[in-house]
């Protein structure tokens, strides 16, 4: 039972959270999730998006490879009416 | 300036053919915006950067459906920034949500009461974003000093206030505007303070190369009807400046010949 459940945890995905804040606000993400991973997770694929991480601008080519850190500041930003 | 036997308005290189710019804000829904937009036959469409909201429908239209960049040229504004940092941040985002994009507007508030333009902290940014490789265009207060150092700076368009911004109250200073225009080598554009055609008409009558509006627009009781009646008084007070007017003066002279009368 035991060895059983041990096996299982070795073998199941242990996610690993850390916290992001997204647009002002708390967000657990996984620890090796992408820039790309965070804009699925909120279905905003193929939208009119830009992001910035702690105030720096990632351009959408690193977005796969882009990995948080915990702690990291995001603002997810799109364009609106305006004057 | 005044590249008067062109018709269009060349801004950063690249010549439009309306001298009408338009603001996106403050519409009804996304299909007024985009029959307004149409009516007023703008080509450049000032647009805001805002963070994405959360969980609402990612499916829902988006701003840049009605004016797709396809067929406007969008104009990112730094509306809401009140210091330099911030409207540089917003513009390094719109250049990247816009494919590299680097036309602007800039725009530095001092506060919330007046929204007049935080001069220092406008020539500031203005620098920081010209080094950078944008092309800005920039509100600013109608001080011909201050126009002149941002000129200096490498912004591609000064754009004084007319009245504050949202207010209706039209062309308060047309002295300082006229100052202004005469001594541009870049295109003088009136952002703010239109309220009615006319004013518009007043703009473009003193010289200017273009009007930026947006409130006089979208807060009319129908700013489709408007946005047209805007397109027509930038023309004719274009085509007015171009004629070249009669000078003022007191006394009276008849438009038909005193030979012949029959009095």
């Amino acid at each position: 039972m035991l060895k059983a459940a041990l096996s299982s945890i070795a073998n199941s995905d242990i996610r690993i959270m850390i916290v992001i804040e997204l647009n002002g606000e708390s967000r657990s993400v996984e620890k090796d999730h992408s820039v790309h991973d965070l804009i699925n997770a909120l279905s905003l694929t193929n939208q009119a998006l830009a992001i910035a991480v702690n105030r720096e601008v990632v351009p959408r080519a690193q977005w796969a490879a882009y990995r948080f850190s915990d702690g990291d500041k995001v603002d997810v930003v799109r364009a609106i009416g305006g004057g | 300036m005044n590249d008067s036997q062109h018709t269009g308005l060349t801004i950063a290189g690249k010549t439009y053919g309306s001298r009408l710019l338009v603001g996106s804000g403050k519409y009804k829904d996304l299909e007024q915006t985009r029959l307004a937009t149409e009516a007023s036959g703008a080509d450049i469409i000032t647009v805001a950067i805002r963070r994405v909201n959360i969980g609402q429908d990612p499916n829902a239209p988006s701003l840049l459906d009605a004016v797709p960049p396809s067929r406007y040229t969008i104009l990112p504004n730094t509306a809401g920034c009140y210091n330099a940092k911030d409207a540089v941040y917003t513009l390094q985002l719109a250049r990247e949500l816009l494919n590299g994009h680097t036309l602007v507007k800039l725009e530095v508030l001092g506060d919330e009461k007046t929204l007049f333009p935080n001069m220092p902290e406008t020539l500031k940014a203005a620098e920081t974003l010209v080094k950078d490789g944008f092309d800005v265009m920039v509100y600013c207060s109608d001080d011909p000093i201050q126009a002149k150092m941002l000129e200096e700076i490498g912004c591609c368009a000064v754009m004084p206030l007319a009245s504050l911004i949202g207010s209706g109250m039209g062309i308060l200073n047309p002295w300082n505007l006229s100052l202004i225009i005469d001594q541009a080598k870049v295109p003088v554009l009136v952002d703010a303070g239109v309220g009615t055609a006319s004013d518009a008409a007043i703009a473009m009558e003193l010289g200017c190369d273009g009007v930026l509006m947006n409130t006089a627009i979208a807060g009319a009781q129908d700013p489709i009807r408007m946005a047209r009646a805007m397109k027509l008084a930038v023309e004719a007070g274009r085509e007015a400046f171009l004629s070249g007017r009669i000078p003022r003066k007191f006394a009276a002279s008849p438009s038909s010949p005193m030979a012949g009368r029959i009095a």
